[in-house]
């Protein structure tokens, strides 16, 4: 078992670990730093501590596996309703940087029927895959969890990669839980960072956590293979696509029959809107301020012109002004367009967890002491009834819609 | 239906701030809350076992003092709690967390139907659901928007799932876990007579001894995954005010935003 170790000789209980736990499990007995039940054995009060008073003890795991075995970068090629989703690839542009980091090829991985196979196969070949492993059954004709990991532990177990990323889309986390699992390996969700370490060669991964108040950098133990992490989508720019580009494919069967299937999907129902959140370039959100649900129509058309998506903060949801599936935030969805408009939202905590990493902010408030103008790249103080709809007019002339 | 419920304590993250001076991240006097999703969660089973008879176990892994999650869903109606607690369980990722969660619930027996919230609001990684379902051998449903129907005689449940540009009606045997979004109901307040009989409660501890647990699979030991590195995000920094007259200020915002090349 683990265990943190304070010398309570060494100790000058400077307190300088006591904010670094993000935790709390650090407090002061008799000017000694103790530590509580509450620890996770993060070791970020470790690196604090200025006279090496802390230690954190691990049991050494003996390396039982051959981690030689394990080669290439793969990138899960998700699909949905015949159409490569861009995060898959984003994945494939940042999976050639660690595959040249670990001197490997970069492969894709497909799970998909007959129909819009081949072009699905030219696609991930035309943004960078060296490789594509496919298995092809009339049973991954649209993603559900059983036969999409059965697929997918079976191409992994034969073909042992040393990395494998998803997206962190609805998909891609159902998925990549289920397969990190059933393989017994480590799995990082939603990073926003991924690297090579330059010595070690492994695979160093990025993500925020506490609501994005801090970011942690987790890595994989030797005896876990391969490295598995679920990322965020937009974070990495999309890689020139080069239909010239030949690669191989390899394919499996699917080891898994309609009988073992536990799920039947009856019905696909459309969201309303024509451009999803994830997807948008650019969102539109509203809060608070608008005041009520008729009043979106001057956040929708702001959208209209610019091409966006409509977002919303807790409050209009709550309010029931709009529906759940707009809501940005902690308790909604986690966005990272190139702008987001915020027009009357506050900009609290929660919802700067779903936005806070978008490329330009722009922030419409009537509150100079609203928490977004904080985050905003560019903030207008006043009143939204009157600058949204003046912007939406003024791109109109500037766009000729 | 037996069905459990896993709950987890997190820090309000609201109130969680960074320092500016040390950069560090300031907990102090941070209220520890019930994760929002799993407040539906609870609500969702109560929802059930009003519709389909039955009981309602819940449970969550941490410290003693997450004891308190626990007394809000006993006060709610659960009729069966348990803290999964032990130095042996402490350090864990999602994978050892997913296998200790897994089994206590086959340590309690005869669970039909598993609810979690979508993910828990400190470590947002949504893993342990789908780990759960794994470990148990159960099917999944996550991101459950709405339950429309659960049919205990044919072990049947059919929900609503959110995607990225839409929702989907899936059917699947029970038993099953599913994790659920925000959405799917309104949490009730506890009543008086459920403040009560929660505070009057014993609750069980349940240890690595009680539960049949393989001792590699838990705790740091049994998890794949460490942190290397904690650092506070680089800030934004505020940007730019534009101020002025609208008249000016408008069209100075649209030439900027051109100027990025996003908008096409």
């Amino acid at each position: 078992m683990a265990n943190l170790i304070i010398d309570a000789k060494t100790c000058t209980g400077c307190e300088s670990c006591i904010p670094t736990c993000p935790f709390g499990a650090l407090s002061m007995k008799d000017n000694v730093a103790v530590v509580d039940e509450k620890c996770t054995f993060c070791g970020a009060c470790v690196d604090a501590c200025p006279v090496s008073a802390i230690t954190l003890e691990k049991d050494e795991q003996a390396v039982t596996i051959d981690t030689s075995a394990f080669k290439d970068v793969w990138v899960f090629v998700e699909h949905e309703r015949g159409k490569v989703s861009n995060v898959a690839f984003e994945l494939l542009g940042q999976g050639r940087q660690l595959a040249d980091g670990l001197g490997c090829k970069l492969c894709g991985m497909l799970l998909c029927s007959n129909e819009g196979m081949d072009a699905f196969i030219k696609e991930a070949i035309a943004y960078g895959a060296e490789k594509v492993y496919v298995t092809e059954s009339p049973l991954l004709k649209e993603y559900r969890t059983d036969p999409y990991a059965s697929g997918a532990v079976n191409l992994i177990r034969k073909y042992k990669p040393e990395v494998v990323l998803f997206g962190a889309t609805t998909q891609g986390r159902d998925f990549a839980g289920t397969v990190a699992t059933t393989l017994e390996t480590g799995l990082t969700a939603d990073c926003t960072g991924l690297d090579i370490d330059p010595e070690k060669k492994i695979l160093r991964q990025t993500r925020p956590a506490f609501g994005g108040n801090i970011m942690a950098t987790i890595l994989d133990y030797p005896n876990y293979r391969p490295q598995m992490a679920t990322v965020r989508p937009k974070v990495f720019p999309m890689p020139a696509k080069d239909e010239s580009k030949k690669g191989d494919v390899i394919k499996e069967p699917l080891p898994i029959t309609e009988e073992q299937i536990r799920t039947n999907v009856l019905e696909f129902i459309k969201g309303a809107e024509a451009v999803n959140l994830v997807d948008a370039e650019i969102i539109v959100s509203g809060g608070r301020g608008i005041g009520n649900a008729e009043n979106f129509k001057m956040i929708r058309d702001l959208a209209n012109v610019l091409g966006a998506a409509v977002g919303a903060s807790r409050a209009t949801v709550d309010a029931g002004w709009i529906s759940y599936e707009h809501q940005v935030g902690q308790t909604g969805r986690t966005v990272r367009p190139k702008i987001y408009f915020a027009c009357g939202i506050s900009g609290a905590i929660q919802h700067q967890a779903g936005m806070k990493t978008s490329d330009i902010i722009v922030a419409i408030n009537k509150d100079p002491e609203a928490p977004i103008f904080k985050v905003a790249t560019y903030g207008i103080v006043g009143d939204i009834f009157t600058v949204v709809p003046l912007l939406t007019e003024a791109f109109k002339k500037r766009l000729g819609r | 239906m037996k069905i459990a419920v896993c709950i987890k304590q997190v820090p309000d993250t609201t109130e969680v701030k960074i320092d500016p001076e040390t950069k560090t991240l300031v907990r102090e006097g941070v209220a520890s809350i019930t994760n929002p999703f799993d407040e539906f969660a609870v609500e969702e089973a109560l929802l059930t076992k009003e519709k389909h008879g039955g009981e309602i176990h819940v449970l969550t892994m941490g410290p003693p003092q997450a004891i308190e999650v626990l007394k809000n869903a006993l006060a709610v109606g659960a009729d069966k709690v348990y803290l999964v607690s032990d130095r042996a369980f402490a350090g864990a990722d999602t994978l050892a967390t997913a296998y200790t969660l897994a089994k206590t619930i086959e340590w309690i027996g005869g669970v039909d139907l598993v609810i979690c919230g979508k993910q828990a609001i400190d470590g947002d990684t949504a893993q342990v659901g789908p780990g759960i379902a794994t470990r148990l051998g159960f099917s999944q449903l996550t991101y459950v928007s709405k339950v429309r129907e659960i049919d205990p005689a044919s072990k049947k449940i059919v929900v609503e799932r959110m995607l990225e540009d839409g929702k989907e009606v899936v059917q699947s045997s029970l038993p099953c876990v599913i994790t659920v979004l925000k959405d799917i109901n309104e949490p009730r307040l506890p009543s008086l007579i459920g403040i009560k009989r929660a505070a009057k409660a014993q609750i069980p501890t349940v240890t690595a001894k009680d539960i049949p647990v393989d001792a590699d699979r838990i705790g740091l030991k049994g998890s794949p995954t460490w942190v290397w590195k904690i650092f506070t995000p680089e800030s934004r920094g505020g940007g730019e005010m534009l101020k002025g007259e609208l008249t000016e200020v408008v069209p100075l915002l649209v030439e900027k935003l051109m100027d990025s090349k996003f908008i096409k």
